[in-house]
Parts: structure tokens; C-alpha cells; sequence
């Protein structure tokens, strides 16, 4: 990926953070820490490698995102935006009661293609869409974002095995592997959900790991994904909850907390800095 | 009534889903370990391109139909009721009935006639788990002739629907060929006018068999069969009550929650109507002979016989 490309997707990512915010400090409700973690994972999707229509949706023939962690529907609904799948102004009804873009991820919103919310249930419906393609011989991908902590639902290994037992290479999952969860650290909570290559790689799965910050590093991620055969492939995104904001970044309480006024004007402000020096 | 053929409604259902299946090229069967029971072998055996055994792992089978349905695919799920149902509650409410996706849970081995497996294989509590959850439609055969046409139903209905079968071979008392199966409509099986049972699922032959006892007594009972619990079919309900004015549920399933539950809600606000409900007393099964089981927790037919007829007594009294 050429250096402009990447500045672009910076730039993108930024402003999905600033979106993010605007949303959650709007609504005084939502989940800032893991959108800003993510925010470059599904910029890079989103802009540069899904292949999808914002005019047509529900067109049969598209790649399906699954948002696993479907509580950072700031970031997904911004991303969905950004690529042009409603109105960016409709994300200022974000949580409201007349509101279509509910708190977690919902079908009825153009180009979410699975209802999430309950942890640990995306990668099982991503494994349906992705055994569908096969049935089918189509040339989808399905890409499916977990959440760190939610790799301690049991059921995601359960999918994981039937990831593997149908040599599902049209399913991506990519951790954002921001080692925080609502009580605690990963690490703290339930440190022997690790080592997590290892585990995917013992599940059959080909892992890969990259800098889920860097949209060069996350495109080339995604292309060496696609060049595996016969086998699901996970890619591991080492990320920082809170990404892009000092005060948040790495901070537990940023999960699920709404930023007061001042801190929301500071936080802007960080985000915006970050913008205009790219912006240069 | 054909006393002499005795069909599992599971049997049926296996073998109805292949017929099916070579019409509907979108039907895709889903297990967990146990299509020898389900009977979904059949299909395995014909259509291994479209059946896939995911192990041990209900919740993940439910989120996978999930997945396959939101792509066009007409998905079903296999299991025992418990497993089916009752392991995979949270994903069936989540990932298939709130996105509303075409997504058949399937439950054999439902209530106490399962026999020897014993509680943690009898389940009890899926059709008052299902019936509060949106979306959802539930649909509880007799025999195998009603089961064919209920799956035929289940596949003609865009969205979530709960089948739920029993394990023992029972006898066919609805015609074959000529039975007209609605969902969302209750069936008038024999009439009467000094008081209805109300049945689902397999207390349908015991009611039948109930039926004849009291006809010695006098008391002539009417049978209404509700195969489809939700949406559930309020009108027959609240004419049977004003016309027979005494209501008695018989189901395979504890008292709370399931038919009589169902029951009582449409006629306590309908038609307030004196009422007995036939079920297990929100106590667990146990290991036995079905046959004993029934008898044990009282839904056989005697002792269908003998609630009717002291329900009866008390009443007239």
C-alpha cells in the first residue's frame, strides 16, 4: 500500500473516531473504548477491501461483515456511513427511542448483515454465511470481528471447530485483541484464554498477526488471508482500547463510560490535532 | 383411527424432510451428534452436500442456521427438545427470532415418553421457554400424519418456528390423506358439548382413548387439538368454552408455561371458564418404562378419564 493510501485511511479512521464520539457523547450512551480500537479494522474493510454496494445491501453476491463485539455500533454505523450505506446524518439518532440504529447491531440497518449483540454468537453466524457460500460455489468472504474478551465464550470454539471441519477459507476473523474487558484486564480476567495464535492454530485455523492500527499492515493482513486455502484464517489485531484519545487509551473504565463535557471537548480536540497533522 | 400402524413422530418428520428436500433445493439440516435419533439420517444419506453434523455443540448449530439463513438458506436445526431448545434458548432468541431469520429448530425426544434416559433427556419446559419469545411459532404434532403436514407448514412459513416431536411410535389417528392441516388453527376432533380437552402433541391419542371411557359415563367430551401453540387458535379455545362450558388441557409438558398456561391466559380474558390442566406438576421425569411414566405423572388416558370425571362432578355439583 502506497504512503497516500494509507494517510487517507488514517485520515478515515479518524474521523470515524470523531463520529464515534459525537454519537456516544450525543446519545450520553454507548461503547467508546472498543469502537476506537477497531476503527482502523473496519475502515480498511469498509474502504478498501470488502466488496459491497451501498446501493444495493442486500445484493447476494456481497462480502458480509459480521460485528461479533455488535456493542461498538458507533464505529460500525459510522463505518456503514462513511461508505455511503445511509445518511451520516441519521447517526445523530443514534440509541434514540424512534431510532433505527439501536445500541447493539441490528439487520435492519443497511449493511449490517447479522443481528449481534450477545457476545460470542457472531462467529457461529459468520460460519453459517461462509458455509452458504460454499454450498453455493459463490465467491463471497465473510469477515467476522471478535472482541478479545469474547473469546471466553465457549461457543466460539465451538464455531472455530466448524470453521476448520469445513475448510471455511472464505471466513476471516479478525480479533481486536485490545486486551481489555468490561472488569478488568484479559490478562486478569481469564488468563488462560491465552496464548490465542496458538489456540486458533491448535482449532485448525491459519492465524495471522499484525498491527490493527496500521491500514498498510491490516490491508496486507487481509490480502495474505486470502491467498490461504482450505482453511479459515484468523488474524489477530493488536489494538489499543481507546485508540486516539490519551486519557481513554488503555484505560478500563472507557468501555462503556459517556465523556463529561470537558472531557469530551479534550477529546475531540486530541482527535481533531491528529487530523489536521495528517491533513498536514 | 389406524390403532394397528404405531409411528414416532420423529420418523415421520425424518422421512417427511426428504420428500421435502427434493423439492426445496434451499433446505439445508443441521445436527449435533445425534441424526440416528432425529432420524435426519435419511436426509444425510441422500443429501450429504447439504448436511453438515457440527458435533456436540448446540448453540453453535443455532447460530450457524442463523448464519445460512440470513444467506437465503432455509436452515434446520436438530436436536432433543432439551438441547435444542432448551441449550440453545439464548441463541434462538438472539441470533434467529429477533433478526427473524428462516431458521427451524427441531426438538425430538420431548416430554416424559421419552422414558428410560431419564430428567436431564425429557424435556418439560420448551414450549413455555419458546412461547415468550417474539417472532417465534410453535408446532406440536400427534401423529405422523400430522407431522408431515406441520413440517410442510414450518416450510412454507417465512421465519423461526419450533417443532417439537416425541420419541415413542404412536398411533396415526388423523386421516392421511384427506387431513387438512392450517397453522395457527386448532382442529375439532371429535365433538361433544359436556366439556372439552384441549390437547397438543401426543395426549391427543390418550384424550381420544379418554373420550370413549366417559362416553360410559354419559359425559360426552369434546376434543379440540391444538397443534400449533403460537400463534395460538383463541377462537376454537373461547367456543369450546361457551359451548361445553368446562375446559381441560392435556400436554406432555409441565402446567406452567406450556398449553394449559396458553389456555388459561385466552379464557381469562375472553371467557372466564372453570378449568383442570393435565400436564407434569412442575416436577422433573424420571427413568421408567413411558407407558409407567405416563401413568405416573397422570397422562394417560385413565388418568385423563378420571380428571375429566371428577373435574366434571365438582362442576355439575
Amino acid at each position: 500500500m502506497d504512503n497516500k493510501t494509507r494517510i487517507e485511511l488514517q485520515k478515515k479512521a479518524l474521523e470515524n473516531r470523531i463520529t464515534a464520539l459525537n454519537m456516544v457523547y450525543r446519545a450520553q450512551s454507548g461503547h467508546i473504548g472498543g469502537s476506537f480500537s477497531v476503527a482502523d479494522i473496519l475502515t480498511v474493510l469498509y474502504q478498501k477491501v470488502m466488496n459491497v454496494d451501498p446501493a444495493r445491501p442486500r445484493w447476494e453476491g456481497r462480502d458480509r461483515l459480521v460485528m461479533s463485539k455488535g456493542h461498538c455500533t458507533p464505529a460500525l454505523y459510522a463505518a456503514l456511513a462513511q461508505r455511503g450505506f445511509f445518511p451520516a446524518e441519521e447517526l445523530n439518532t443514534f440509541r434514540e427511542t424512534t431510532s433505527r440504529l439501536s445500541g447493539h447491531a441490528e439487520m435492519g440497518v443497511p449493511g449490517v448483515d447479522m443481528s449481534t449483540g450477545s457476545l460470542g454468537q457472531g462467529l457461529s453466524a459468520a460460519c453459517g454465511m461462509a458455509l452458504a457460500g460454499k454450498i453455493d460455489g459463490a465467491d463471497y468472504y465473510v469477515y467476522s470481528i471478535q472482541g478479545d474478551g469474547e473469546l471466553q465464550e465457549g461457543m466460539i470454539w465451538e464455531a472455530a471447530m466448524t470453521a476448520a471441519k469445513y475448510n471455511l477459507d472464505n471466513l476471516i476473523a479478525i480479533v481486536d485483541h485490545n486486551k481489555l474487558q468490561l472488569d478488568g484486564t484479559t490478562e486478569e480476567i481469564m488468563p488462560s484464554m491465552y496464548p490465542l495464535a496458538e489456540k486458533f492454530q491448535a482449532f485448525g485455523w491459519h492465524v495471522l498477526e499484525c498491527d490493527g492500527h496500521d491500514p498498510a499492515a491490516l490491508y496486507g493482513a487481509l490480502q495474505e488471508a486470502k491467498e490461504v486455502k482450505g482453511k479459515p484464517i484468523a488474524i489477530i489485531a493488536d489494538t489499543v482500547k481507546g485508540k486516539g484519545v490519551s486519557f481513554m487509551e488503555n484505560n478500563v473504565s472507557w468501555h462503556g463510560n459517556v465523556p463529561s463535557a470537558e472531557e469530551y471537548e479534550a477529546a475531540l480536540a486530541e482527535l481533531k490535532a491528529q487530523l489536521e497533522e495528517l491533513e498536514g | 383411527m389406524s390403532m394397528a400402524e404405531r409411528i414416532a413422530t420423529r420418523a415421520a418428520y425424518g422421512k417427511a424432510l426428504v420428500e421435502m428436500a427434493r423439492e426445496n433445493k434451499d433446505i439445508v439440516v443441521l445436527d449435533a451428534d445425534l441424526c440416528a435419533c432425529t432420524k435426519t439420517d435419511l436426509f444425510a444419506a441422500e443429501f450429504p452436500e447439504r448436511y453438515f453434523n457440527l458435533g456436540i455443540a448446540e448453540s453453535n448449530m443455532v447460530g450457524v442456521a442463523a448464519g445460512l439463513a440470513a444467506c437465503g438458506k432455509t436452515a434446520i436445526a436438530n436436536s432433543f427438545a432439551m438441547f435444542s431448545a432448551g441449550r440453545a434458548f439464548e441463541q434462538i432468541r438472539n441470533s434467529v427470532a429477533y433478526p427473524n431469520l428462516n431458521v427451524k429448530i427441531v426438538g425430538t425426544h420431548a416430554g416424559v415418553s421419552v422414558g428410560k434416559d431419564g430428567a436431564t433427556h425429557q424435556c418439560l419446559e420448551d414450549i413455555g421457554i419458546l412461547r415468550t419469545v417474539p417472532n417465534m411459532t410453535i408446532i406440536c404434532p400427534a401423529d405422523a400424519a400430522e407431522t408431515y403436514h406441520a413440517l410442510k407448514a414450518a416450510l412454507e412459513h417465512r421465519g423461526p418456528v419450533y417443532l417439537r416431536l416425541g420419541r415413542l411410535p404412536v398411533e396415526t389417528v388423523h386421516d392421511s390423506d384427506n387431513y387438512q392441516f392450517e397453522l395457527g388453527r386448532g382442529v375439532l376432533v371429535q365433538p361433544g358439548s359436556d366439556a372439552t380437552i384441549v390437547t397438543t402433541g401426543l395426549m391427543l391419542q390418550e384424550a381420544l382413548k379418554a373420550r370413549e371411557e366417559l362416553l360410559q359415563d354419559g359425559i360426552e367430551v369434546r376434543i379440540v387439538h391444538i397443534h400449533t401453540l403460537k400463534p395460538l387458535d383463541e377462537e376454537i379455545i373461547v367456543q369450546a368454552a361457551q359451548e361445553t362450558g368446562l375446559i381441560i388441557t392435556a400436554e406432555e409438558h409441565n402446567i406452567l408455561g406450556g398449553l394449559g398456561a396458553a389456555v388459561a391466559e385466552v379464557l381469562g380474558e375472553r371467557c372466564p371458564t372453570p378449568m383442570a390442566r393435565i400436564g407434569t406438576k412442575d416436577v422433573f421425569g424420571k427413568s421408567g418404562e413411558p407407558h409407567e411414566l405416563m401413568a405416573e405423572y397422570g397422562l394417560d388416558a385413565a388418568s385423563i378419564t378420571k380428571v375429566v370425571r371428577e373435574t366434571y362432578a365438582k362442576w355439575k355439583a
